[in-house]
């Protein structure tokens, strides 16, 4: 297990070596730069820029300056926010979307899996219609219908819940919104997952098993029937925790929220490369790290998996 | 064997719910088992063995499955009238289960000892330390080797027959009166086969534990049992001692059965006996005798109406107009 959990850690160096590669080559080459967007620049002007920001030099110079500078956690300068280097810019912004994101995942994991449980228990009766057709919304109505009627109603209509996001209110409130909003897709995937999965193991031979042996309803839930269903949920985990801390700039804009999310979309439109590879380094690695903790977590969950 | 009987089945029907039409898996199966009997109920896939027996623990999925008439009557008390409480005080205490595919029947996710503990513990006043003991000591007669040591393992650590020495273990932990063995050997390789049949003959002679063993194998029934069943189509239509059951079969149907083994002392090349025909579908069953379009003998009368069973003495019955008097 110790040797299983140290191999598989290493193995996340090379994963993060070909993904920083190639999305460094991958943006250079694509076509604009940070500068296209300036007119009318003398090329004079253009060519001390470009000299500022050691782009005159050959690209794998550059790749390899970059790269060097990546191992010190220096991210460069951003080619757009003057004021501001990228690590400035990642630790104003990135602490909100993490705050936010790990608060719906948590809220959409905890009642995903209840309402799935409960639907699957109460299969074809009003419980689970009512729930899965709650889940149907979740799935096709996008955050920016979701998040604006949250708003009209909590907000506006009832004033209950403060509108959007300001620097003078720090209260929880001001993110009880857009966590739910931030959440709902989520919960409903984890809903619809979990029932389906549950209700494929009531049907398993050891469930019938437990119930044979005299075991009463909730211990054979709890006890035989959950375990197993929920392992789907688990590997789910991982691209739902790297998901729904990027995928929020509908609700950052939503709810006026400075997270990581907007300047995300703006330094690719932007072409800011350092901001971009600096995102893309990020969101992969905490994607490949939360992975790591998922196949650990099913080692311990389903003992059939040998770490060898 | 003794004359007490310990559960009666009478005239038990169970009944699926489909979109097809009523399916009467089980259509008045009536049977009395014994103190220390063992019972075989042999049959076809689909004839209603399983289900008759998911029935006396009152455990047919519902819906669409519906326990539509009968009584079972154990130690006095009618089964399917008790609280569903009570009648989990009595499965895999007084009645236990073990099933066809061992691969299957244990939970993977759960070591053997949690899932051995929790029956014990469950029906009987014991701790959980020596709930294992007695775990242990009961893996040990059902011939698994250091007991202490696997008992901690997980099922998958486990081969098919060993799963299977682990479901009886369970099964016979709270010392049942009754053991309901469902095709325990019909996933297992041959050589298997006979040292399971064996384990669980040798347990429950020394318990006097009655066993309804439920096999679609002849050979099996007639080295285990002392009674024995013949389903078709949800029905019981002979039922007898072994012995007289296998000498001097009755029912047109069970003379096929027999004569369908394999036999060594019949010449090679030979061509293996075959009831024509296959099994009717059970969905709306008309009240006929439901082998008539398979059997030689079919005569006018078994289109329609199902006979009655007639008792031929010594235990044995069978339910066919041959024996049956019109009335």
């Amino acid at each position: 297990m110790g040797k299983f959990i140290i191999r598989r850690f290493l193995s996340l160096i090379p994963t993060m070596f070909v993904i920083i590669t190639f999305s460094f080559f991958l943006i250079r080459f694509a076509p604009g730069g940070p500068f296209s967007g300036e007119k009318n620049l003398p090329e004079q002007v253009i060519q001390n820029m470009m000299k500022k920001y050691h782009m005159d030099e050959p690209l794998f110079t550059q790749y390899i300056r970059y790269f060097g500078d990546v191992l010190r956690w220096d991210f460069g300068p951003s080619f757009k926010y003057k004021e501001s280097s990228v690590n400035e810019l990642i630790e104003q912004c990135f602490p909100v979307s993490i705050m936010l994101g790990s608060a719906a995942l948590v809220l959409s994991v905890v009642f995903g899996i209840l309402v799935g449980i409960i639907s699957a228990l109460k299969q074809n009766r009003w419980q689970d219609y009512l729930s899965m057709s709650l889940a149907v919304v979740g799935i096709s109505v996008p955050l920016f219908v979701i998040g604006p009627v949250l708003q009209l109603i909590f907000a506006m209509k009832l004033h209950w819940l403060p509108l959007t996001w300001t620097s003078r209110n720090t209260s929880v409130t001001f993110a009880l919104l857009p966590v739910i909003t931030l959440a709902f897709p989520y919960f409903a995937y984890i809903a619809r997952l979990s029932r389906a999965s549950i209700l494929e193991v009531l049907r398993a031979d050891y469930v019938r098993t437990a119930r044979a042996k005299g075991l009463s309803e909730n211990v054979v839930i709890a006890k035989h029937v959950l375990k197993g269903a929920l392992l789907p949920v688990v590997s789910y985990l991982g691209p739902a925790f790297a998901g729904i801390i990027t995928g929020s700039l509908v609700v950052e804009s939503t709810f006026a929220i400075p997270g990581i999310g907007r300047i995300f979309v703006q330094s690719a439109l932007n072409r800011d490369y350092t901001l971009i590879m600096a995102e893309v380094i990020i969101f992969s690695l905490i994607l490949v790290l939360v992975n790591f903790l998922v196949d650990i977590l099913y080692g311990f969950l389903d003992p059939r998996i040998a770490y060898k | 064997m003794t004359e007490e009987v310990i559960l009666r089945v009478k005239g038990l029907q169970t009944y699926f719910h489909t979109d097809e039409g009523i399916v009467k898996a089980v259509d008045g199966v009536s049977f009395d088992l014994r103190r220390g009997e063992t019972l075989g109920i042999v049959g076809e896939s689909g004839s209603g063995k399983s289900v008759t027996n998911l029935s006396i623990i009152n455990m047919i999925p519902s819906p669409p499955g519906r326990i539509a008439g009968g009584e079972v009557e154990f130690m006095g008390t009618d089964l399917l009238k008790i609280p569903v409480k009570d009648l989990r005080a009595i499965r895999g205490n007084k009645i236990s289960m073990i099933f066809q595919d061992p691969m299957t029947s244990l939970n993977p996710y759960l070591r053997i000892s949690t899932q051995m503990v929790e029956t014990i513990v469950l029906h009987q006043d014991l701790d959980k330390k020596a709930a294992k003991d007695k775990a242990i000591d009961m893996l040990k007669l059902a011939g698994i080797p250091a007991p202490e040591k696997r008992i901690d393992q997980y099922p998958h650590q486990f081969s098919g027959g060993m799963r299977q020495r682990v479901m009886i273990a369970m099964a016979l932990s709270c010392n049942p009166e009754i053991l309901i063995a469902d095709e325990p050997t019909s996933a297992l390789d041959v050589t298997i086969q006979a040292q399971i049949l064996d384990i669980i003959r040798g347990l429950t002679a020394q318990t006097g534990t009655s066993v309804i063993l439920i096999t679609h194998s002849l050979g099996v029934v007639a080295g285990m049992c002392d009674t024995i069943c013949v389903m078709y189509a949800g029905r019981i239509v002979e039922r007898g001692p072994t012995g007289e059951l296998f000498e001097a079969p009755k029912h047109p149907y069970t003379q096929g059965l027999i004569k369908s083994v394999p036999r060594l002392d019949k010449a090679s090349g030979e061509r293996l006996f075959s009831i024509r025909g296959q099994p009717p579908n059970v969905i709306d069953l008309p009240d006929c005798c439901p082998f008539y379009p398979r059997c030689d003998k079919a005569m006018d009368l078994c289109k329609r109406k199902y006979p009655a069973s007639k008792d031929l003495g010594n235990g044995h019955a069978v339910s066919c107009w041959l024996y049956t008097e019109a009335k």
